[in-house]
Formats: C-alpha cells, structure tokens, sequence
C-alpha cells in the first residue's frame, strides 16, 4: 500500500550517478516512469509478455515489468533516453526514423536498446540472428520489416560502412 | 502554377520520428499533473444480469480514497453512432458483459483505488446470457437491449439492387458456400489511458488515446451536461489504434466526472485485461454466398448474407454490418445484387471497427468463393479476375462510384513477381500458392452525424520568420497524418516540411478533423491542407509578384524561396515574401476544407459504401503446410497496391508491411475466444495468449506500389492503412488448399482446423472446415432499388423512403 516506507538506492542511469526512494514493490518500470521520469520505457501488458518495457540492465536487456527496482542497486540502467548524446541520434535511431521503423512509436524505444544489445555482441547479425534477437519485442503496425532493415543499416554504419537505404525498402518495386 | 514535386511521392523522415525514436513522444499514460488522483474501474463479473444493489460505502471509507461513482452519477446514454446510444459510463440497472464497467473510484494511487473496488458489493440477479449470434437469433428473450429490430437482432438489412435471383438463374454455372470469420481484437501495444482536468471556472480538459477527439468531444458534453465550448479534447499521439480507440468510452467520462466532482486531475490507464474490455474488435461473422456465373467467369448475380455477432453494445455496428455487404460490388462487376444482413447482441465484449472496418470478413468468403469457382470453370484464378474488373469511372449495382481503379494492374504485377503461373497447382504436396483481392474506402462518404459541414478542415499561419504552423484536428495514430499535413503545405508552398508546426487534435486549438478512422485522414485532411496552401500560395504570390515586377502567375515557390520561373535569380526568400504580405495585408493565415461529393444512392442504407475514392490490392501467398500437423508457414507474400498517388512512400510501404503482418495474425492465429461452460469469459485477456505473430512467425514481403492517380484525391492519393489487410486471410486459405487441397473456410486457419480437414478428405470425406449451416433469420422485406443499368436513379422502389435532402 501507499503508505509503506520507501526504499532508497544508488545506481547509474544512463552514465550518470542517480539516487531514487521508492515503495519496494514497485518494479523497475515503475521506479523509471514514476519515480525518475524516464517514461520512454513503455508498459504493454504488465506480465512480462510483449517486450515492449525493455532496457538494458548491465548491458543486457531486461523487461523492467519483471525486475524490481531494489535489485537494481548499484547496476547500470541505460533507457532510449540514454541514446542519443549531446544531441546527436544513435545511428539505430538515426536509421529507424529514416526508414519509418516507427510507426505509433510506442514500441520502438524496446527494440532500439535490443538492437543496440545485439550490435554491442554481434556487429554484423545476419537477418535470421536480428529476427531471433528481437523475438521477443512485439510490434502491431510495422510487421518488423522496416525495424529489420533499420538494425541493418545502422550496423553497416556502426562498422564504418557507408551504407545507404535500399531503393525497395523505400519506394518498392 | 505548377512547379516540380519535390516532396510529395519521396520518402522523408515524418515530422514525429525524432520524438519517437528518442522517447519524446508524450503518450496520455506519460502525463502526470500535481495532486494527480488515480481511477480504476470495478467490471462485472456476470455476462448478463440486473444489478440489484451496488454497495460502495466500505469503500469511501478507505483512507486516500476521494470518490466513488456508481451508474446514477452519469445517467445520460452515450454511443458513438446516433441511433445507437445504448451505453452508459456505468452500468446503470443491468450489465450485459463480464467486463461491463460498473463502478468508479478515485484515489491517491493505483493500488489504494484497487483495495476500494474490492470493498464495492453489487449484487447481481443473473439473467440468460447469449454466446454467440445462432444463440441470440434462436432466443429473442431476454432480450439484451430493449430496441434493435427484432428480439435480440440490433439490425437487419435487406436490400436487392435488381433481381439478384434472376440473374443467377442465367448462369452456366452457380454455386453456393458458407464461411465463417471468429472476432479477433486491435491489440495496440499502448493501453487507453486518459487525464482528465476540471478548472474551477467551468472547463474541463480531457488528454486521451483517441482516435475521434471530435466524438469524444460530443460525448463529454452530452453526458455531462456541459456546453462544448468548456470541454477540451485533446487527443494524445495513439500507441496504436487499428479502429480500437475510435468509441467514446467508459473510462474518459468517468475520469471526466471525478476531475469535476475531486476538482483535482484524475487519471485512468487500462489494465491489457481491460483493453480486451473495451474490444471494438472485428465481429465474428457467419456468411453464406450464392454466385451464378457463366462458363466465361462472367458473374450473372450474387446474393451474399452476413449474420454477425455484435456483441454485448451498438458502437459501429449498424455501419460494420452494411459494410459487410457495401464492397463486394467494386472490385468484380455484380451486375444483380442481394444483400441481407444481420447484427445480433449477444453477451461478450462489444464489437466494432477494426481496420477494415467489416469488409475482411465478406472479402474472405468471396474471394475464396471465387477460387472454386475458378477451379470448376478451370480458369487460373488470376485470370478469372481479371475478365470481371470493374471499369474505372463507373457506378456500381449499388451506386457505388468507382474513380481510378487499378487492380488489373496489381494481379499484373504479383503474378509476375510470385512467379505465379509456375508455381499454381504445380508446387509438390506440402506447397502452394493462393491469390486474393481487395478494396477499401478512402473515407466515408457521409459523417456518422448527418450534416452539411466538412469532414476536415484546416487553419494555416505563415509567420514572418519564414515557419508555417498547421492547425488540424487529425489524430497521429502512427499512421503519419501529421506528416501528411506538413509535406502537402511544404509541396504547395515550396518550404522544407520540418520548417512547419503542426498543430493536431485538439478541440480548442484545431479546426474538427472528424478523427482516424475508415482511411479517411490523407484524403481528407490532404485536401482540406492543399485548399488552405494554396490560398496562402495565392497571398504571398500576389505581394511577391508585386516586388519583383513579374505576373504572380510565372511564379514558382521551391527549395524555401519565391522567384521567376524564366529568371531563377529574381526572387526572395519565403519569409521575405510572408513579411511582404504582412505589411500589406497583416497577419497571413489561410483556411481550406473538405467535403466529400455526395452519393448516387438514395435508398435507405446507402450511407455506407461511398467513398471519394476506392484503393485496391492484389495479393499472392506461399504457404508451407505440415500434413502432419496442420502447421501453415508462410514464407512470402507479394502485394501490389493501388494507392492512387504515395504522400510519401516509405510511409506507403509502411503501411502495406504493416497490413500484412496483421491479416497474417488474423489469417493463421488472432481469435477473441471465450471459455466455459456459457462461453462468455474471455478466455485469453492477456499479450502471450493471445496469439500475435512475433519476428519469427513474419513473412517476407514483396510490395509493388500502383500509382493510378485519383481525381478525388489530394495529388492522387488514395488510402493504405486498411486495404492491404483485406487480401492475407483468403490468399492463405487459397494457398492451404493448394498445397494440401483441403479448403478452410473459416479464420483462423490453426492447425487444429487443417489436420481435421486432411483427416475428414483421407476418409474420403470433403477436404473441408467450416461452417454447415445459416440460421433462419426474420428478415425484413427486401428494399428493391434497381441497378443503373435497368434505369434506376439509386433511389428505393420499395421499403421505406429517406429524406432526400440531408439534416442540417
């Protein structure tokens, strides 16, 4: 209930030290949206099904539905906040707003840390790796194509490539 | 006048990707307010009873609580259609759906509103409660609302546009089949969220995930008694909407009411449970078809009935099920039609609009009639298609005007690029391919209120400093009609896009857009920001002209300045020409707007249907089914479609990609299924379990773009977010039958469905699944308005007469 005592833990969001006071059953979510004001980490289903509260937690992405905030002590939580530095777009965000990988957009801060997790260990996936990678994020409006296409393009990018957009992938056939 | 195109038909970023890719967009569940309270709704747990009691004062007691409100508090019945207005914010005497909102608390937090509902008693008296659309038809009482047309049938229809019978009995060959089309459910990954905010001197403001801020905007003040011009409805960038956000709902009116009742900001987020509440989804639908064709593929009549399963509420539905009979006529010519619908209520979350709004259910069964036709004919299905088209510029037998129409064009390119004429009937056992067509409206031809005003309109202001702000009540559901409005008044006025504000859906600020729905929004809000543009244009070039000594008429407007199309050098900037029109004219605002030409029908019910302009698609799939478990892959699909003009073409492809992926979900998995031994508990509220294809269940998608500009369209453009969906669930049925040969006649196709049709054809049964029979339904007596070709004028000669003239 509301008037349990808080907790309160030191951790790094996004590269900088934060300290947070929270009710300790609230989830990493909740602690992110509610207590830090990071809301570019989405809620879609409350129980750990759609991917959509994903962040990276020591690098590794995590539905933030399903961890609690007082595991988070000392970790490093990185949100789509993080992505961009000094106003500069990560290449994925880059690509996923040239190639319109989002759509409503309220999926897509999950899949750009996820594809950023999977370029961080696989900088040259191959389509099959990018779809296993990201099966577990859902999407209603792109059918994932586009979102294919932009992790691939930012990873040529991120190698050094210079890369550019297919012609089909923006003006069909 | 006319330059170059320079943004129209390319394929910019959309004025929103930054804001999404980096987290910035403000969805309604991201806004918080100082001494915020948080509401949580209390559902039934019956599917059809009377309340007999609701005891909420436990729950007052509750420290932190600040209001609970029972259905007495909001008495005034509300529903998005006119002659539908059969929901109430809570129930008032009797719930008709486990789910039905019920009572209403606010508190100082989610969990202490949750520990409140738990303190509310209600006693229920538990009445027959109704599964499904043969239970209704077969049970006229109790009846489950006290109007609609017959016992628990909220509609029936029954309109011949010629002798449908006797067009048939011409025919060389006719043949008759039942199809069936299970509900299945939007799923936006956003759950509807709203805040309400109620000012202490009479305003109430109302931030929301909807996709018609304008109806919502009426329901508010109709419920609540309040004068529209004090209530403010902003509509909050949708995460999602495919037709499930487009109601006035329960849970904006309750916040509504206890902002006015707390005088603090109230905020609901949904639960995903409750999102499969609210529904709105695709109504299961029974269909049965009679076609008469000649042995050319010639069709000599049709007479098609649809009884669909409504679901405990009106919403769309007397719309939804015209629609299920309206465009059957305007891809193959129909020359003698019979359409009988019926609507029933019966006890489960109530259905409505989802993309396709009640054309995915009939397309299926025609398109899968027409492929056994084509297999008795022995014509390649494409082929069969192809010699029926509907001629561009024509009248349809039930006064449908078709404009551009592209769809030879479409099976021309899928067949080529599937590879179509190899692989048909040849692929080994295990394999096939299927081939299907649509079409969808580009916009309803009539508003759902009736009246004389436009559809959209727009306010454009140029400021000195060279930027243009757009007002537009359009709603961003991800769609892209921001960008939409910004690249149509960058084209016309030769500005970059990003150097233009757009300001949408919002009921203070911006002119009515009437919202998201029927793929209505760049047709409509297009034209209407082309009027006002060019007006603009018009201003700025007379001032230009008069500086620059040359005609307005030679000047071009490109890459932000304004110059003399013989002498690129003599010109100015755009903001110099603003500042020009300003110091002769002052402030330079324009505004443009759109109406819809008005329809040829006249008869009762020719309401749905029209369009300014019909899109097409053709689609070929290629299936994978394991005989062995009934398991339907799909690696690939090929889609042309007919967009009339592409705004921007990223977004097009966008929106096709889209529309395959979710007629994939319906064609193989997506089903609202219910459980128990009355069949009315949802059986799958939840993300994992109702099943939606993720990454791996994808297809690969080929997507050729048909640009057949339309004369009704703004530059061409015709619409894209719906009809590209309509073809995926009959081409894979087509497909299964050609690489197993058994026919599915019902969606889902799952597993279990196939096996039992490969199990019933190895026992030398028919190799099929579907539906045996269609009940008896009371239908009225037929409105007979006959065809344009035995000289009607789209007016009834039968059934009762509507006024001609519409109401003001």
């Amino acid at each position: 209930m509301s008037n349990e005592s808080k907790v309160k833990i030191a951790l790094s969001v996004n590269g900088e030290p934060a300290e947070v006071a929270f009710a300790p059953h609230k989830t990493l979510l909740e602690v992110l949206r509610e207590d830090l004001g990071l809301t570019g980490t989405k809620h879609g289903c409350e129980l750990g099904e759609c991917g959509t509260c994903t962040v990276l937690l020591d690098g590794t992405a995590v539905l933030s539905c399903l961890v609690l905030g007082v595991a988070c002590e000392g970790r490093a939580v990185r949100t789509v906040e993080g992505m961009a530095q000094n106003g500069q777009l990560h290449p994925l965000q880059e690509t996923f707003a040239d190639l319109g990988a989002a759509q409503c957009g309220y999926c897509t801060p999950a899949f750009l840390l996820v594809a950023e997790a999977l370029l961080a260990a696989n900088p040259h996936p191959t389509r099959d790796e990018i779809k296993h990678a990201l099966a577990g994020n859902l999407c209603r409006c792109t059918g994932y194509i586009k979102i294919y296409e932009a992790v691939e393009l930012a990873a040529a990018r991120m190698r050094g490539e210079v890369a550019q957009p297919t012609r089909e992938s923006l003006y069909g056939r | 006048m006319a330059d170059k195109r320079r943004i129209i038909g390319t394929a910019l970023r959309k004025v929103d990707a930054v804001a999404k890719v980096t987290g910035g967009t403000r969805f309604a569940d991201d806004l918080s307010f100082p001494r915020m309270l948080y509401c949580k709704l209390l559902r039934s747990t019956q599917p059809h009873a009377k309340i007999v009691s609701v005891d909420t004062t436990a729950a007052r007691q509750l420290d932190g609580v600040h209001a609970v409100l029972t259905g007495q508090d909001l008495p005034i019945p509300f529903g998005i259609l006119p002659v539908s207005q059969d929901e109430h914010a809570l129930c008032l005497d009797k719930v008709r759906f486990i789910g039905d909102p019920v009572a209403a608390v606010a508190a100082t937090s989610e969990e202490t509103a949750t520990a409140a509902l738990d303190r509310i008693k209600v006693a229920y008296e538990p009445l027959q409660a109704f599964d499904s659309a043969e239970a209704a038809v077969a049970h006229p009482e109790p009846r489950i609302h006290d109007y609609g047309d017959s016992g628990n049938l909220h509609k029936l229809i029954n309109l011949e546009f010629g002798d449908a019978d006797a067009g048939i009995a011409e025919a060389d060959l006719v043949r008759e089949d039942l199809f069936f089309f299970e509900g299945n459910t939007h799923l936006p990954m956003e759950q509807h969220a709203a805040v309400a905010m109620w000012s202490p001197d009479g305003k109430l403001t109302l931030w929301t995930s909807t996709q018609t801020p304008h109806y919502v905007h009426r329901a508010l003040a109709k419920v609540l008694e309040l004068p529209a011009a004090r209530v403010r409805v902003i509509a909050t960038p949708n995460g999602g909407g495919f037709g499930g956000k487009s109601d006035p709902f329960s849970h904006e009116l309750v916040v509504a009411k206890l902002a006015m009742v707390t005088g603090r900001p109230v905020k609901i987020t949904l639960t995903r449970e409750e999102v499969f509440y609210c529904h709105r989804g695709r109504h299961p639908t029974l269909m049965w078809v009679r076609t008469g064709v000649k042995q050319n593929g010639a069709i000599t009549g049709m007479h098609f009935r649809s009884l669909l399963d409504g679901g405990a509420y009106g919403s769309y539905g007397v719309a939804s099920t015209y629609y299920t009979g309206a465009l059957q006529t305007v891809t193959y010519n129909v020359p003698r039609y019979h359409f009988q619908g019926a609507r029933a209520f019966t006890n489960k979350a109530p259905c409505g609009p989802k993309r396709g709004h009640g054309t995915p259910q009939p397309r299926f069964a025609l398109e899968v009639h027409l492929d056994k036709i084509a297999e008795q004919l022995e014509i390649d299905p494409a082929e069969l298609r192809l010699r029926t088209l509907v001629p561009a510029h024509s009248l349809t037998a039930n006064y449908l005007r078709v404009g551009s129409m592209g769809l030879g064009e479409c099976i021309a390119k899928v067949v080529e690029g599937s590879g179509w004429k190899r692989k048909f009937r040849k692929l080994p056992h295990g394999r096939g391919v299927g081939l299907a067509c649509s079409s969808y409206i580009s916009g309803a031809g009539l508003p759902i209120y009736w009246n004389n005003m436009p559809h959209s309109g727009v306010q454009l202001r140029c400021d000195r400093g060279g930027g243009v702000t757009v007002f537009c009540g359009s709603t961003e559901i991800g769609q892209g009609s921001d960008s939409i409005l910004a690249y149509i008044v960058a084209e016309i006025l030769g500005i970059d896009p990003f150097d233009i504000a757009v300001v949408t859906a919002d009921t203070d600020l911006t002119p009515v857009d009437l919202g998201s729905y029927s793929s209505r929004v760049t047709l409509m809000s297009g034209n209407a920001a082309l009027q006002a543009a060019e007006r603009a244009r018009q201003i700025l070039a007379v001032h230009a002209a008069k500086r620059l000594e040359v005609p307005a008429a030679r000047l071009s407007f490109a890459a932000g300045r304004v110059f003399d199309r013989k002498d690129h050098k003599r010109g100015m900037s755009f903001a110099e020409a603003v500042q020009l029109a300003e110091a002769a004219e002052g402030t330079v605002g324009t505004v443009g707007s759109y109406t819809p030409p008005q329809g040829a029908g006249k008869y009762r019910g020719a309401g749905v249907g029209p369009s300014p302009a019909y899109s097409y698609s053709a689609c070929v799939a290629e299936v994978e089914v394991d005989p062995e478990t009934g398991i339907v892959r799909v690696p690939t699909i090929w889609i042309a479609h007919d967009v009339g003009q592409s705004i921007n073409t990223a977004a097009v492809i966008g929106q096709v990609e889209g529309s395959i992926y979710m007629g994939l979900g319906e064609a193989l998995m997506e089903e609202m299924a219910y459980r128990g031994n009355r069949k009315v508990v949802h059986k799958i509220p939840s993300l994992l379990e109702y099943k939606s294809p993720t990454t791996l269940e994808m297809c690969d998608v080929v997507t050729y773009l048909i640009e057949d500009p339309d004369p009704n369209g703004p530059f061409g453009a015709k619409e894209v977010g719906q009809g590209p969906l309509l073809p995926v669930m009959p081409a894979v049925a087509n497909a299964v039958y050609d690489a197993v040969g058994v026919r599915i006649d019902e969606v889902p196709i799952t597993p279990e469905k196939v096996l039992k049709a490969i199990r019933r054809k190895e026992k030398g049964e028919v190799g099929r699944f579907g539906p045996d029979a269609f009940p008896e339904i009371p239908w009225p007596e037929p409105t007979q308005i006959p065809t344009p070709w035995e000289g009607g004028d789209g007016k009834a000669v039968t059934g009762a007469p509507i006024p001609l003239e519409r109401p003001h």
